[in-house]
Parts: C-alpha cells; structure tokens; sequence
C-alpha cells in the first residue's frame, strides 16, 4: 500500500515536470525542432537577445511587476497589520479572498468597463493598477499568516516602555515579520510579471505596453518558433529562483494561490 | 489614538483600493448586462433591457456554459483522483522530507500559466515528444490527434491544477489528529475502512476547497481551451473574451460573466457550509 502511494507520488511528479524539463531541454537544440534532437547550440538564446520587440515586453514586465509589487507590498502589510487588530468580520475576508478566486477574465472585462467608463487612458500604468489588486489581496495573505502567531506581547512590553506607535513598529513589529513581507513581495513580483490576461485587457492598443506574457501569447499563437523555447527557460527559471528564495524565508511554507 | 482608529487607518489604503478597482468594476459589470449595446461597440446606458439575459438562455451559448461546465467537472475529479494520493503519500513520507516535496509540488504552479500550458503543445503535436515515442515503441502507426480538441483542454486543466489540489489536501491531512485513525485500527477495521470512514470525511474541507478552486478556476479559463483548444473548442471564457474584444457586445459580454460569478458564488457558498459542518462535527481538529 505504501510502495503504490509512493509510486503515485513519484508519477505525479514525473507528470508536473516532464513537460518543463523537455521545453527547457529543447531550448538548447540546434536544430530548433522538436522532435529530432541535433546538437548543443545557445542559439536560440543569442536570437532572443537579439530580438527588440522581446526585450522591450520583458522591460514593461519588470517595470509592472516593480512598481505594482512596491506598492502592494506596502498596502498590503498595512491591510494585513489592520485587520490583525480589527474585530473579525467575514464580509472583510470575503472581500479579500475575492481577487484570488475571481476568474481572470471576469476581472479583466471588469477594469477594461471601468477605466472605458471613467475615460481613462490605457497603459503601463492601468496594467500597475490592476496588478496592485491582487498583489494588494495576496500580501495580506502571507503576511496575515505570519501574524496569526504574533506574540503581541512585544509591542506591548515596547509600549509600556515608553516606546511610540512608529518606534514600536520599526524597532519591534517589522524586523519580526519581515521574513515574510520580503517572501510575500517575491511571491507578488511573480504573479504579476506572469499575468496576463488582465494586462491584455487593460494594456490599451499599441506595442509600447505589450507585456512578456502578452508578447509570448501572440508568438504562442502565431507561429510556434524555437525562441519560445529559451524565453520560457529563462522566464520559468526566474520564477523558480523567486519562489525558492521566497520559500526560505517564510520558513519552507509558500502558499498555493 | 485608539487601537481600533489605528486598525482603520491601516486598512483603509487597501479596502480603498480594493472597492474602486475590484467591486466598483465588478458592479459595473452587473449594470452593464441590462443595457443594451451601443452602435460603435461601448454602451448604449439610454435603453434599459433584459435582452441580454434571455439570450443567455439560448440553447447555443446555454450548451457553451454547459459543456464548460462539464469538462471543468471531469478536470476536478481527475485533480482530486491524482492530488488526494500524493498529498497521502507526501503526509506519509519521513517528516524531513515534507516540506521539500510539498515544494516541489506546487512550485510548477508558481510558473507562467501560458508558458505551462504551451509545454502541452509541444508534447501533443503529430510530431511531437508521445506521438515520436508511441510510433517508435510501434503501439501506433499513425500520430493520434490528441491536440486541439477536448482532450488536450482537460489535460491541460488537470496539469495547471493539479499542484494546488496537492497543497489544500495536505494541510487538512495535516491538521488531522492520527489517534483517530489510529484508534479506528486498534478496534479492528482495515487500512481501506479506515481511510473511507475516517481520513477521507475528516479532510473532507480540504477536497472541498481544492475542487472549488479548480473548477471555478477551469470553467472561466481561457488560455488552456483557447491554446490547446485549437479555437475549435467554445468554453464560457473564450465566449466573453469574443463579447469583450471581437463581437464588441460588451453588455452581452457582461451577462455571461455575470453567469459565471453567480455559479462561482453559488459554490463558495456550499463550500463554506462544507467546511462549518465539518468544524461543527469535528471540533478542533477539522
């Protein structure tokens, strides 16, 4: 019975990363097809370094992802610092547990209605401000999680000490759960330089705030080239990075969602 | 300044947010399905109507949300069949090695979605990786077509949800007390008795949390049936996704997605009576 489980185990795991070993695998194939293996080449790699169009998506990526990460990081441990004192309130929770759940799309329909509503010119920025959404929602998770086995007693004994409600926060509050704001801003950074159909909606017309994902949706759709290989590589080994670090330091536990 | 003024102002950035940019936008929505379209796409907010949701109804798209709600099914199941064995066997495994291979489990989950689910078409393609293997090994004569059609969009689905299915599943095993189980063995039923009549109702919230998430997540996808669907295969995502940008109907567009977060609410809610029955019987340890 044991042996079986662990055989299921060991399939399943065959199953989530046979598919993500041959893409990076065929990433270094010379022949750029997938099937015929022909040989060592970087290649593929040197012709996406060579290609404008990928290099200036994966810029507006970085800038989505850095800005909207910055500021969820920022809202988002204050939200979670909030609630952690306020009276529990289901409807609260509800509402921040609804950017995780909501399908993308739905989302996505919803900011492009809204930002057409008010007249607001699409961009990087509109994509930033979709991204803080659920970047702000996802924060709270982690960082409320950290909190839930707070010794409040510290602040206080800081308190009572004669320390401010800013000392107490700096000196005692932060340095405790900053493993966790830090792995929660990893977390954030590669959701949102992942995402991509909220970022198509509400990009606007225009390749100047093409994103990385929007831009590998369209290679993905027309025409199956050898680069989409290496980008893939490159961008699933960042994520692997990202989540690895950010694993470590909220001590081996990451959430799913 | 009170601990509960104090508790306010750090959450009002935050709510604030949330409010104008989730739920505003997301009432518009439900205000858009009963206005009728404008000339030039947009909104005509001059002519009020229930047009939109007697279309809905039409057997065309009302078979659209159906099989989309069907393969979603399928994909949970086969989830839940594949993630509550691995979840057993990673909780079953030497307490050091957990943490690692939960890890490595959902770590797949933290990649890019549309870069995961294009892996699939490099696998399932007539001259790709299982075809070349299958013909060479001289199971097949031919390369099967298992791309582009309802296949490939299931498995595409279970692949993407898989991880997580693993991860809700092994923390309620985890918060299960084994003197249960135990005490179940002691008084003489077997291994499977035990699992049927203990374990599995035990984390019974746990599955329930992870086929939600998989099926909401499934039956408003969009990329998986619109890459590995070969734009042969409708589902509901694709249906608004055309409303939005292609048909320009945007308040039709708006009824469905209003459809699908109300089959969503629906499910949340049977899940959180779930989960209330299942701490209301348990106690602590559900």
């Amino acid at each position: 019975m044991a042996r079986l489980l662990n055989l299921h185990l060991g399939a399943t795991f065959v199953f989530l990363y046979v598919p993500i070993a041959v893409l990076m695998a065929l990433s270094f194939n010379k022949a750029g097809l997938p099937t015929v293996w022909s040989g060592f080449s970087l290649e593929w790699y040197g012709r996406l370094a060579g290609n404008p169009k990928i290099l200036a998506s994966a810029w507006n990526s970085v800038i989505v992802a850095g800005i909207s990460t910055a500021a969820a990081t920022v809202i988002g441990t204050m939200l979670a610092l909030g609630v952690s004192r306020a009276r529990p309130s289901s409807t609260r929770d509800a509402l921040l547990f609804a950017p995780m759940i909501i399908p993308d799309i739905v989302l996505a329909i919803a900011l492009l209605s809204f930002f057409t509503l008010i007249k607001f010119t699409l961009g990087l920025h509109s994509i930033i401000l979709a991204h803080v959404v659920f970047n702000i929602a996802f924060v709270c998770a982690v960082v409320r999680a950290r909190l839930s086995g707070f010794d409040w007693s510290l602040t206080e004994v800081s308190r009572d000490l004669g320390a401010g409600h800013f000392t107490t926060f700096w000196r005692i509050t932060l340095p405790l759960i900053l493993p966790s704001v830090i792995a929660a801003a990893l977390l954030a950074f590669t959701l949102s330089i992942d995402e991509f159909i909220i970022a198509y909606f509400t990009a606007g017309a225009g390749q100047s705030s093409t994103t990385l994902p929007m831009q590998i949706y369209s290679m993905i759709r027309f025409g199956v080239t050898p680069e989409i290989n290496a980008m893939a590589s490159i961008v699933m080994f960042v994520s692997f990075v990202l989540v690895f670090l950010a694993q470590r330091l909220n001590n081996g536990r990451i959430p799913g969602a | 300044m009170s601990s509960r003024f104090a508790a306010w102002l750090l959450m009002a950035p935050g709510l604030l947010w949330l409010g104008i940019l989730m739920v505003v936008p997301c009432l518009l929505v439900f205000a858009l399905a009963f206005f009728e379209r404008g000339t030039y796409g947009g909104v005509d907010w001059s002519i009020f109507t229930l047009e939109n949701f007697r279309r809905a109804g039409d057997p065309l798209y009302l078979s659209i949300l159906l099989d989309s709600a069907r393969i979603a099914a399928v994909s949970t199941l086969l989830a839940l069949l594949i993630g509550y064995p691995a979840a057993y066997a990673i909780m079953r495994a030497p307490e050091r090695w957990q943490t690692s291979l939960l890890f490595l489990a959902i770590l797949p989950f933290w990649t890019n979605y549309l870069i995961r689910t294009y892996a699939w078409i490099v696998l399932l393609n007539p001259v790709g990786l299982i075809n070349t293997v299958l013909i060479h090994l001289g199971l097949i004569s031919g390369p099967l077509s298992i791309l582009y059609n309802e296949f490939a969009v299931i498995l595409g689905l279970v692949y993407s949800y898989t991880p997580f299915v693993i991860l809700a599943i092994y923390s309620s095993l985890q918060r299960l007390d084994p003197s249960y189980a135990e005490a179940s063995r002691d008084l003489g039923a077997g291994a499977i008795i035990t699992f049927i009549r203990i374990t599995l109702p035990l984390t019974a919230a746990g599955v329930a949390a992870g086929a939600v998430f998989v099926f909401v997540l499934s039956i408003g996808n969009f990329v998986t049936p619109d890459l590995l669907g070969g734009g042969k295969l409708q589902m509901i995502g694709n249906l608004i996704y055309d409303q939005f940008l292609t048909a320009r109907d945007w308040p039709f567009g708006a009824t469905l997605a209003g459809l699908l977060i109300a089959v969503m609410m629906a499910l949340l809610m049977l899940q959180a009576v779930a989960a209330n029955r299942a701490r209301g019987d348990n106690g602590k340890i559900a």
